[in-house]
């Protein structure tokens, strides 16, 4: 995965530690060289081999399910405990304090900065999405936070702890917690 | 619960990449070091091993535990795997001292390793991230980078920390490296160097983050009796710690600050804990290692720590979680010095330079991380300094503190999720 290195900061014009991205491709090899004389193998070089590996699951969001339902119903919930009236932003079925059964409740569409970054580099998955903001959204009435996007600005000197921020849902659902991400209120 | 020690350790060098071996023999490296050592050891006196290593996505091979073990030849003896993602090495070193303690086992191995090599740095970090919650954290843009950056903002808030005071922790253990055969990245930096490299998740960059490594380390435990028999200088494990918070840093309650001995509640009467600027787990097994150990001082009862500096706000972090300062503190700490070597010139100004040396090996931002054999590799620096054998081990003496009695270390998984604390002390 090549990834220009660029990005962030200023490239001088000669770089004498300029160094090409390594990457994964190389040739195919069907014949190697072997001595005649076992006692060198020793000092053989490592064989190395491409070995891929790729897995579909099927993934089941279990109880947590209808947060997934409520994103693509441009709604987002999460759930309260009746018990000791604890809410969580990001939702459990059961309660940590007191170990009752929750209850789905709807959050508002409006939160705050808890705090933020901008990733420059990432998990593959995600590289050609770098730069990216992820935030940690506070809601008024919840305990808990929920981790989300944040677009609608270009540099973390853009985002303020504090700032107030608004929902936004994709329109063709993807059944992922990205359904829901957030933009400048 | 009987009294255990450490007898000896080994650490194969940290690198970038090692084509050339197989983890088995990497861990028979570390092995054969920590074996040779201690020449009385027969391995008939062996009665089991751990195995410490975190991903089955890095190894791509499921039971690598027992691999490594028949490697060293420790079949049919007991042996089992332990993981919890950063602090496997910390988890694992305690579920040897636990094997010990209870009297079953006289004398124990734990072996740890990471083979990180294997797949691209991108990759590397998707395999960490899914160390995260897979259905809420982890598509969202999981990058632990991103999480810990996210971490120290809201501490930059809450408390003013600073990216010079984040960075001074950088050239500390960057430096310490420079003394360190083991270490993986030995240099000597400024600040401007830290805050101009490549910016990675604002506000960390480059090298405010340890790297991904091959490596391997082996720690031997025994009880009293067999310590004796085999070294006159055994360290003893005087204290133990474990804590654990919510896997999803977004679900850490907003309440009140656990205290340390020495703290009052009305230190803290605005401050809502831990959020997601402290790590809950971390003062958990930080307290329960001091309470096990009689320590009610750390910083005038420890000699040196050996702290998880996966970033340098982590460190920061820790020094507060671990009460060597209070909460909101950390950036000053290191600003005024107290972390850093008193022997060794970091080209910084620093009023009360080494109080209690931090990372005197390098720590994780400057020796890597091969994760299974982190927490194991700071048990063996702590080792060789309270046994006074650094020049031995390292082949120079600069990194060998004058008071080495009692050490501490940590190591810490996920946003904070499982943390452990060992205390370490002269055993002779
Ligand atoms: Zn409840």
């Amino acid at each position: 995965m090549a990834k220009k290195r660029s990005r962030a900061t200023k490239t001088p014009v000669v770089d004498r530690n300029a160094k090409l991205e390594e990457v994964m491709t190389g040739t195919t090899a069907f014949n190697v060289p072997f001595p005649k004389d076992l006692s060198s193998l020793k000092e053989m070089s490592p064989l190395v081999i491409k070995h891929p590996y790729s897995i579909e699951y099927l993934h089941s969001y279990g109880q947590d399910s209808p947060f997934f339902a409520g994103l693509a119903n441009k709604k987002l919930l999460g759930t309260r405990c009746g018990h000791c009236r604890y809410t969580y932003a990001t939702p459990r079925l059961h309660c940590a304090n007191c170990g009752k059964e929750t209850d789905w409740v709807e959050l508002p569409q409006e939160g705050r900065v808890h705090t933020f970054t901008t990733c420059y580099f990432g998990s593959e998955e995600f590289l050609k999405e770098t730069p990216f903001h992820l935030i940690l959204v506070e809601f008024d009435g919840a305990d808990t936070l929920l981790l989300a996007r944040l677009i609608g600005v270009s540099a973390p000197q853009d985002i303020r702890i504090g700032m107030k921020v608004k929902a936004k849902f994709r329109r063709n659902s993807q059944l992922k917690p990205t359904d829901v991400y957030f933009v400048p209120a | 619960m009987r009294p255990v020690y450490m007898v000896s350790g080994g650490v194969s060098k940290f690198v970038k990449a090692r084509p050339d071996a197989t983890f088995q023999k990497m861990v028979k490296e570390a092995f054969d070091y920590a074996f040779h050592d201690i020449p009385k050891l027969k391995r008939e006196m062996i009665d089991g091993s751990v195995a410490s290593y975190f991903s089955d996505h890095f190894t791509r091979q499921l039971m690598a535990g027992i691999m490594a073990a028949d490697y060293l030849g420790l079949c049919p003896k007991p042996n089992k795997r332990v993981e919890g993602g950063g602090a496997t090495g910390g988890l694992s070193f305690q579920a040897g001292w636990e094997a010990v303690a209870s009297g079953r086992m006289n004398c124990c191995v734990v072996f740890g390793f990471e083979t990180m090599s294997r797949v691209q740095t991108w990759k590397g970090n998707e395999f960490i991230a899914h160390a995260s919650d897979t259905n809420f954290d982890y598509p969202v843009g999981g990058f632990y980078s991103g999480y810990y950056a996210m971490m120290v903002n809201r501490h930059i808030h809450e408390f003013g920390t600073t990216v010079e005071q984040m960075a001074m922790v950088s050239v500390k253990n960057h430096m310490n490296a420079c003394y360190n055969p083991y270490a993986q990245k030995r240099r000597k930096l400024t600040i401007e160097d830290v805050r101009n490299a490549e910016m990675v998740a604002y506000p960390l960059t480059l090298l405010d983050i340890c790297v991904m490594s091959d490596g391997a380390a082996v720690c031997i435990l025994a009880d009293e009796d067999t310590a004796f028999r085999l070294t006159d200088k055994p360290v003893r494990i005087s204290g133990v710690g474990t804590g654990t918070d919510f896997m999803r840093f977004a679900d850490r309650p907003h309440g009140k600050v656990i205290l340390a001995p020495g703290e009052k509640e009305s230190d803290y009467r605005n401050l809502r804990y831990p959020g997601v600027h402290s790590f809950r787990a971390g003062r958990s097994a930080g307290l329960q290692a001091y309470r096990m150990a009689g320590i009610k001082d750390p910083i005038k009862e420890l000699d040196f720590v050996e702290l998880h500096d996966a970033y340098t706000s982590s460190e920061i972090q820790t020094y507060e979680d671990l009460a060597l300062c209070k909460y909101g503190e950390g950036g000053k700490f290191v600003e005024e010095g107290h972390p850093f070597l008193p022997q060794i010139d970091y080209g910084l100004k620093l009023k009360k330079k080494g109080t209690i040396p931090v990372n005197p090996s390098g720590g994780l931002i400057a020796c890597g991380h091969p994760v299974g054999a982190t927490g194991l590799m700071q048990a063996v620096f702590a080792f060789w300094q309270i046994q006074r054998s650094i020049r031995k081990h390292f082949g120079s003496g600069e990194l060998q503190l004058d008071k080495a009695d009692r050490g501490l270390i940590h190591s810490h998984a996920g946003t904070g999720t499982y943390v452990t604390v060992s205390i370490l002390e002269r055993g002779w």
